[in-house]
């Protein structure tokens, strides 16, 4: 039984994770990108939505190199005596930070850009700090594209499989994820143990996506409630 | 006037406008902001609040919110401003918009309860519900209780009325006169409407492509003959007068004003006594040089002439008379100037065609 609960709560895990980490670092990183005015803005967004348009495979090998006993990361980590980070959980964390990244940032900068920078004006002639801004206004208004934001980067963070493979292979509780996992019954031939998987996969991403439906929908009406 | 007024000097350039104002105005009652859209009130009143950047000199009766050497951010400083569109935090109830400044000023500074602001603008029955439930009007009341509990030390609005119809606009007026009466808080007044502008201000600035071309009290700006604006159908004075007898049978009211009284149509619920702003427009004023009886008008004042204007405009003369203390316009054809003969100092009959309530 282990073998199969053990890919998806490992998968489980590490979405999650990436999902806190990316809201904590993708926040800052939408606003700056829906208020700012430099020239920098446009360079910056493109490198945010690269993960986008790149083979995932593309990402996964230049991390490995970076990562690994000649990259730059990966000389630091090891003087810092963290070891290496490819084949690890942890560096599969970073890697899915980095591929899931537009995922959290897109539907916050688009959060953030529609939010009328009037209310923001009023809110400072009622003696609202820029912080206090941030937090009374900004975030509520935008509730919205941090549900989005979370749902997109948690599922997709599960349904990613060529980075995995790339930078973590397949070490059983370690970076054998639930992609990993069905790729691997498949190619012994253990058809049915992968349909168990595939098809959980298929009613998991199906129920996600209608409760994100549907929940938006109510927070938009809700707004005002 | 340094300690006790509202002194603003700024200088800005925003693509091609550029504003250059150097004002001294009163600390206290409602100075309106007059001017065609376009003229640099809107951004004046942006630059004082500190919304806008620009260089200048911002000081609150001997409070310096900006000088050479610095600028104070708009959170700290005591003002308020009323937007011209809803500005109501949608995600908020009226209840929380109201708190939301109330709570971010010490206790120590709050002047303006809860319960007041509320009782002002009539608020009670809204109180729980969510501002897109609101009619215009009613938002706008909401916006400006929001802005006074902060109690601030000036406060700004930006054509409050502009956005909405007809009938809003007449249920918010009574709430800003009443403001305008009963604070002792300065209000800064943006608007493009003669209308508004007659009716709620003390004091008056005009503005044009960004310069300051008109500034004092609204009497006597209104009674200048040179109309900055070449308003001449518009033109006329402005009266503070007071009710003071009901004619039942013709249906009229004597209205007195310092100099004089005239009669006019005034509506069942306004009691005697009451104080009322009356507008005398110049075109409905013709002179006579001695007083006629034969004839329909009912307002005839004896006055004396001031000041003529010859051709405002080519063929119109303006004439400026005294009334006691109280300035008129009169607007006469060029040619009647000349057929009269008259001349400064001279003693008149004016005959008031109509007087209206200003609402």
């Amino acid at each position: 039984m282990d073998i199969y609960w053990e890919p998806v709560w490992l998968t489980l895990k590490l979405a999650g994770l990436t999902t806190v980490l990316l809201l904590v670092v993708g926040t800052p990183v939408a606003w700056w990108l829906a208020r700012s005015t430099h020239w920098v803005r446009q360079p910056i967004a493109a490198i945010v939505a690269l993960p986008l348009v790149l083979p995932p495979t593309v990402l996964g090998f230049y991390l490995l190199v970076l990562m690994g006993p000649k990259g730059m990361v990966g000389q630091f980590t090891e003087q810092l005596g963290l070891g290496l980070l490819p084949f690890t959980f942890e560096g599969l964390v970073i890697a899915s930070v980095i591929y899931s990244l537009p995922f959290t940032v897109q539907p916050l900068q688009n959060a953030f850009a529609s939010i009328n920078e009037q209310f923001l004006e009023v809110a400072s002639t009622l003696r609202a700090s820029p912080r206090d801004r941030f937090f009374s206004i900004v975030l509520p208004l935008a509730r919205p594209g941090f549900l989005t934001a979370g749902v997109l980067t948690f599922a997709h963070t599960i349904g990613e499989f060529g980075v995995v493979l790339m930078i973590g292979g397949n070490i059983p509780g370690e970076t054998k994820v639930l992609s990993v996992a069905i790729y691997d019954h498949v190619e012994s031939l253990e058809y049915a143990q992968a349909h168990w998987l595939a098809a959980g996969m298929v009613v998991f991403s199906f129920v996600v996506l209608v409760t994100l439906y549907s929940l938006n929908g109510r927070l938009q009406s809700g707004l005002v409630k | 006037m340094a300690a006790t007024g509202i002194k603003a000097r700024f200088a800005c350039k925003v693509g091609t406008f550029s504003l250059d104002v150097d004002l001294d105005l009163p600390g206290s009652g409602l100075t309106a902001l007059f001017g065609h859209s376009g003229c640099g009130k809107t951004t004046l009143l942006r630059c004082m609040a500190g919304l806008q950047q620009a260089r200048g000199i911002m000081r609150v009766k001997g409070d310096e919110w900006q000088s050479e050497s610095g600028s104070r951010p708009v959170h700290q400083r005591p003002l308020a401003y009323v937007f011209q569109e809803t500005s109501l935090f949608p995600h908020l109830s009226v209840k929380r918009n109201l708190m939301y400044g109330y709570r971010r000023i010490p206790q120590s500074e709050r002047q303006i309860t809860f319960d007041q602001a509320i009782e002002w603008l009539g608020l009670s029955h809204l109180i729980n519900r969510m501002p897109e439930k609101l009619s215009g009007g009613e938002r706008q009341r909401v916006a400006i209780a929001r802005a006074l509990l902060t109690s601030p030390k000036l406060l700004l609005m930006d054509e409050p009325l502009s956005a909405l119809d007809q009938s809003s606009k007449r249920e918010i007026m009574p709430y800003l006169e009443a403001l305008r009466d009963n604070l002792a808080i300065p209000m800064l007044y943006v608007s493009h409407s003669t209308a508004e502008v007659a009716r709620l201000a003390d004091h008056i600035v005009m503005m044009d492509k960004g310069q300051v071309i008109a500034q004092g009290p609204l009497q006597q700006i209104m009674a200048r003959t040179d109309q900055p604006f070449g308003l001449e159908d518009d033109a006329g004075v402005i009266l503070d007068a007071t009710l003071s007898e009901r004619d039942k049978r013709w249906h009229l009211c004597r209205a007195d004003f310092a100099g004089g009284h005239l009669w006019l149509r005034a509506d069942e619920n306004l009691a005697i006594g009451q104080r009322v702003r009356v507008q005398v427009l110049a075109k409905d004023i013709s002179l006579a040089l001695s007083e006629q009886a034969d004839q329909s008008i009912q307002n005839t004042l004896p006055a004396t002439i001031n000041e003529i204007a010859l051709e405002v405009s080519p063929g119109t003369s303006m004439v400026r008379l005294l009334a006691g203390p109280t300035p008129f316009l009169s607007r006469l054809t060029s040619r009647a100037v000349h057929s009269l003969d008259i001349a400064p100092g001279q003693q008149v009959w004016m005959q008031v065609k109509s007087v209206a309530i200003v609402d």
